[in-house]
């Protein structure tokens, strides 16, 4: 294997240490935010259909990159926004219901 | 700039966004800083999405227009659609989107491996090892697609929630893999060049994986009950968690791999916590159905016995003069958006001096901490709402449990062995002085069988959708 190759699974197994790490002390209460959170959190493969875009140089390879731009953009943007919606209902206020998207207007502003 | 400079900074601002995914995620340990822990995550994604906009466009070479094309039109398609079926949706239909959105995910992944697959194949970065993390995440990804895609389905009663039968059953579910892993075997022989296979000969093996790894995901989910569901959702978001961390591997990403493993380990560790709250093993809940599987043995005689049918006034005088109701919502509360109605007669009840609390079963509702959300929804305190086992010791000493159309996780069958529900926790409803249940019929749950606590002599049932009962209620209480 490759010295990136290796350097990338040393990465990967102590992201995964973290990960129960972090995740085993939330309480169960918000577990339905955190499942809709970690679901936006795997959206990043966006970052992996930008770089197929950037490559390709077919029809089809156009056409997998664009399905994988819209699937991977609607997870980032919807599974943002509803756990954002999820978690405004844990305000102790009665506020305004009205649902805020900064957000996501701030992920469709960078990308 | 050189492009070496481009990537070093691109590089940063990968690790700065998987640094937030890991501070949002642990900031969603209490409700005060959960909703801030979500926007720093989303904060991290929009960082890194940017960063990799900015270093492919300005690396050598650019971006050409039908890249430009096709990452813009398919963001803005992308995203629109998320954004407006997350606004749109109702929060009961919450679980079906969540498992909507993993499946686009697992997709995309797929769609990324697939790509890369056809790209490489045949040259020098065809190595082995390469080979091995772009075929798994193609599985992987397909798997994660067609099965939450069945499992938002099932949700959404689009196909029955019932566990569904595959013909051929096990046989197909391991040829499926037998297909997979040789196909696996296959493409790394190719990749080590011990067999030669050539372009189009090793994209059809690829190909045939694919479809093995769809036609997967639909036979693991179809057998699975609806009651399941959550279990099932969760563990594949993190199969989608561990398609993306592969495709981090093949692009040598550090963003992908460190998302990735962090869904993966997450989605893991919640699976493991919902299959212990059902007292089930996670290979228990994948390898057979629940409920309506021929093994399933009837529930023990005398139910579907006499019940005892209560009017709302009873029921409304009976709760004013409790000193202590707890009261169980079940998914059937949800279902009638009565969650508002339900705090209102708590709030009259309170007035009254009556000690109110709430016993939320870890799987009411359809997810993890769904019941959580819906009351939360409603403005209920969450000081009032108490996790099983907190409650169940009080049970013995409330007056009235008010049952709001929950079934499965109030079944006394549960505590002996030969139900389908044997051994999952139950919340102990039957210990409670008086018992009452807001139902619209005597239907069955989840688990498809009868509910031995409505033929309880202790036990009146109140036969109305959930709103409309609580309706009653409220107007009786007030009119006391």
């Amino acid at each position: 294997m490759s010295q990136e190759l290796l350097s990338s699974l040393a990465l990967f197994v102590l992201a995964i240490l973290v990960g129960f790490e972090v995740i085993s002390k939330v309480p169960a209460t918000l577990h339905t935010p955190l499942m809709s959170g970690a679901n936006s959190i795997h959206g990043i493969v966006l970052v992996g259909a930008m770089f197929i875009a950037a490559a390709a140089d077919n029809p089809l390879s156009y056409a997998l990159a664009f399905v994988a731009m819209v699937f991977g953009a609607a997870n980032v943007v919807g599974g943002y926004v509803v756990t954002d919606r999820m978690l405004l209902m844990f305000r102790k206020r009665p506020a305004a219901k009205k649902p805020e998207t900064g957000d996501a207007e701030r992920a469709s502003g960078n990308a | 700039m050189s492009s070496e400079w481009l990537y070093t900074i691109a590089f940063f601002a990968w690790l700065v966004g998987a640094a937030a995914f890991v501070l949002g995620l642990h900031r969603m340990n209490s409700p005060a800083t959960a909703r801030n822990g979500n926007l720093l995550s989303a904060g991290g994604m929009a960082v890194a999405v940017g960063a990799t906009l900015v270093y492919l466009a300005t690396r050598p070479g650019g971006l050409s227009g039908v890249a430009w094309a096709i990452i813009t039109v398919g963001f803005l398609i992308g995203g629109g659609a998320g954004l407006w079926l997350a606004r749109t949706v109702q929060m009961t239909a919450m679980p079906q989107l969540v498992s909507l959105f993993n499946a686009v995910g697992g997709g995309a992944a797929a769609l990324v491996a697939i790509d890369d697959y056809l790209r490489i194949s045949g040259t020098a970065e065809a190595t082995v090892d390469t080979t091995i993390f772009v075929v798994l995440g193609a599985v992987i990804g397909c798997v994660t697609f067609s099965g939450s895609l069945v499992a938002s389905g099932k949700l959404q009663g689009l196909i029955s929630g019932k566990p569904i039968a595959v013909p051929g059953g096990r046989l197909v579910t391991i040829g499926l893999a037998a297909v997979t892993l040789v196909g696996l075997v296959v493409l790394v022989l190719e990749a080590a060049s011990t067999i030669h296979l050539g372009g189009g000969l090793s994209a059809l093996v690829l190909g045939l994986m694919v479809a093995a790894g769809l036609a997967f995901g639909v036979t693991m989910v179809l057998p699975i009950g609806g009651a399941d569901m959550p279990v099932v959702i969760s563990l594949l978001n993190s199969f989608t968690g561990t398609a993306a961390a592969m495709a981090g591997f093949v692009i040598a990403n550090p963003v992908l791999i460190i998302a990735g493993a962090l869904v993966g380990a997450s989605g893991g560790i919640l699976t493991k916590l919902m299959a212990d709250a059902m007292n089930r093993s996670i290979v228990n809940i994948i390898a057979g159905g629940f409920g309506g599987g021929e093994d399933t043995v009837p529930a023990a005689a005398g139910t579907g016995g006499s019940v005892r049918s209560v009017n709302a006034d009873d029921v409304a005088i009976e709760l004013a003069y409790a000193a202590n109701v707890i009261i169980v919502p079940g998914y059937g509360l949800a279902v009638a958006q009565a969650q508002h109605a339900a705090r209102e007669l708590a709030e009259l009840l309170e007035e009254r001096g009556v000690d109110v609390k709430y016993a939320i079963h870890p799987v009411a509702g359809r997810m993890p901490g769904h019941m959580n959300v819906l009351l939360a929804e409603a403005n209920v305190p969450y000081p009032q709402l108490r996790e099983m086992d907190e409650i169940n010791p009080e049970f013995a000493r409330c007056d009235v449990a008010l049952v709001i159309g929950a079934n499965d996780v109030t079944n006394p069958a549960a505590r002996r062995p030969g139900s389908p529900v044997s051994g999952m926790p139950i919340l102990d409803v039957d210990q409670a002085g008086s018992i009452v249940v807001i139902k619209r019929s005597m239907g069955r749950g989840y688990a498809g069988i009868d509910n031995e606590l409505y033929a309880n002599p202790k036990t009146g049932m109140l036969f109305a959708d959930a709103k409309d009962g609580l309706g009653q209620l409220i107007a009786a209480v007030k009119a006391l």
